[in-house]
């Protein structure tokens, strides 16, 4: 497995949010991936930029979203970094409640962290941090999937 | 591949072929727009066909209640048709599978609406 780093400059636009998917699923399949855990990796790159062009930087022209891809060999580590007021995870409301099933949004982070091994999300005031984690197949850390 | 619909009727029920991916921007607007503007004929038994939908994100789930909602506020009914295993995976894992009435067959559907 060869070792790869991709860092991404993004504006806040829609467009982003193809590009980044695009970028994860083209990556994640370099990778080594099944289809399944491919689209689950690109779906959730996509739902952490609509967060960053959205919610974080507010399509400010100003402010950029930066998209960083890592795979070590034992695990691909996506960072998605924006410039916006910064995310608190503790709010965000659970879909899963009754209350929240019909609500039109608020799925994103529940999708994120249903797709990947690992979701770190760190805010701060000069925006927000998160940071996506799928273990490469083959490798000890590899296996979530197979197990559900 | 962008969002595409087209619609269709049978026995007083409308059927929305939807095809191609129903994500935030262009691919949710399309579907909200068709869905308004057959509320706006009074057309409000309307069964969604996803069978040819590659692809939908959480902005596509959010399109989707938002049309099942309108249009049982309305006092109508929509009802989902030949969900892809993508689709039928999310559903599923964002408990909407059971909020939806989803069918796999057009004849069995079409007969389900009131």
């Amino acid at each position: 497995m060869t070792e790869q780093r991709v860092s991404l400059t993004l504006d806040s636009t829609l467009e982003t949010v193809d590009s980044a998917e695009q970028a994860a699923n083209r990556i994640a399949t370099e990778a080594g991936f099944g289809d399944d855990e491919i689209m689950q990796i690109s779906m959730a790159v996509r739902e952490a930029a609509v967060n960053a062009v959205l919610h974080g930087n507010a399509y400010d022209p100003e402010k950029k979203v930066k998209l960083e891809f890592e795979n070590n060999g034992k695990e691909l580590v996506i960072t998605i970094r924006d410039q916006g007021k910064g995310l608190d995870p503790a709010k965000i409301p659970d879909p899963l409640a009754p209350e929240n099933l019909l609500k039109t949004s608020g799925r994103g982070i529940f999708l994120i962290r249903s797709f990947m091994d690992e979701v770190q999300i760190q805010p701060s005031h000069t925006g927000t941090e998160i940071k996506l984690i799928k273990h490469v197949p083959g490798t000890s850390g590899a296996g979530k999937e197979a197990s559900q | 591949m962008s969002m595409k619909t087209s619609t269709r009727q049978v026995d007083g029920v409308t059927i929305v072929d939807c095809s191609g991916r129903i994500t935030l921007g262009e691919g949710s607007v399309v579907l909200r727009d068709a869905v308004r503007d057959l509320l706006s004929k009074g057309q409000k038994k309307i069964l969604l066909n996803l069978g040819e939908v590659t692809y939908i994100d959480s902005s596509g789930i959010g399109e989707l209640v938002s049309a099942f909602t309108t249009v049982r506020n309305q006092g109508g009914e929509l009802k989902l048709l030949n969900l892809t295993k993508k689709v039928h995976d999310l559903l599923q894992i964002t408990k909407l599978y059971t909020v939806f009435d989803v069918k796999d067959d057009e004849t069995a559907a079409i007969k389900a609406f009131k």
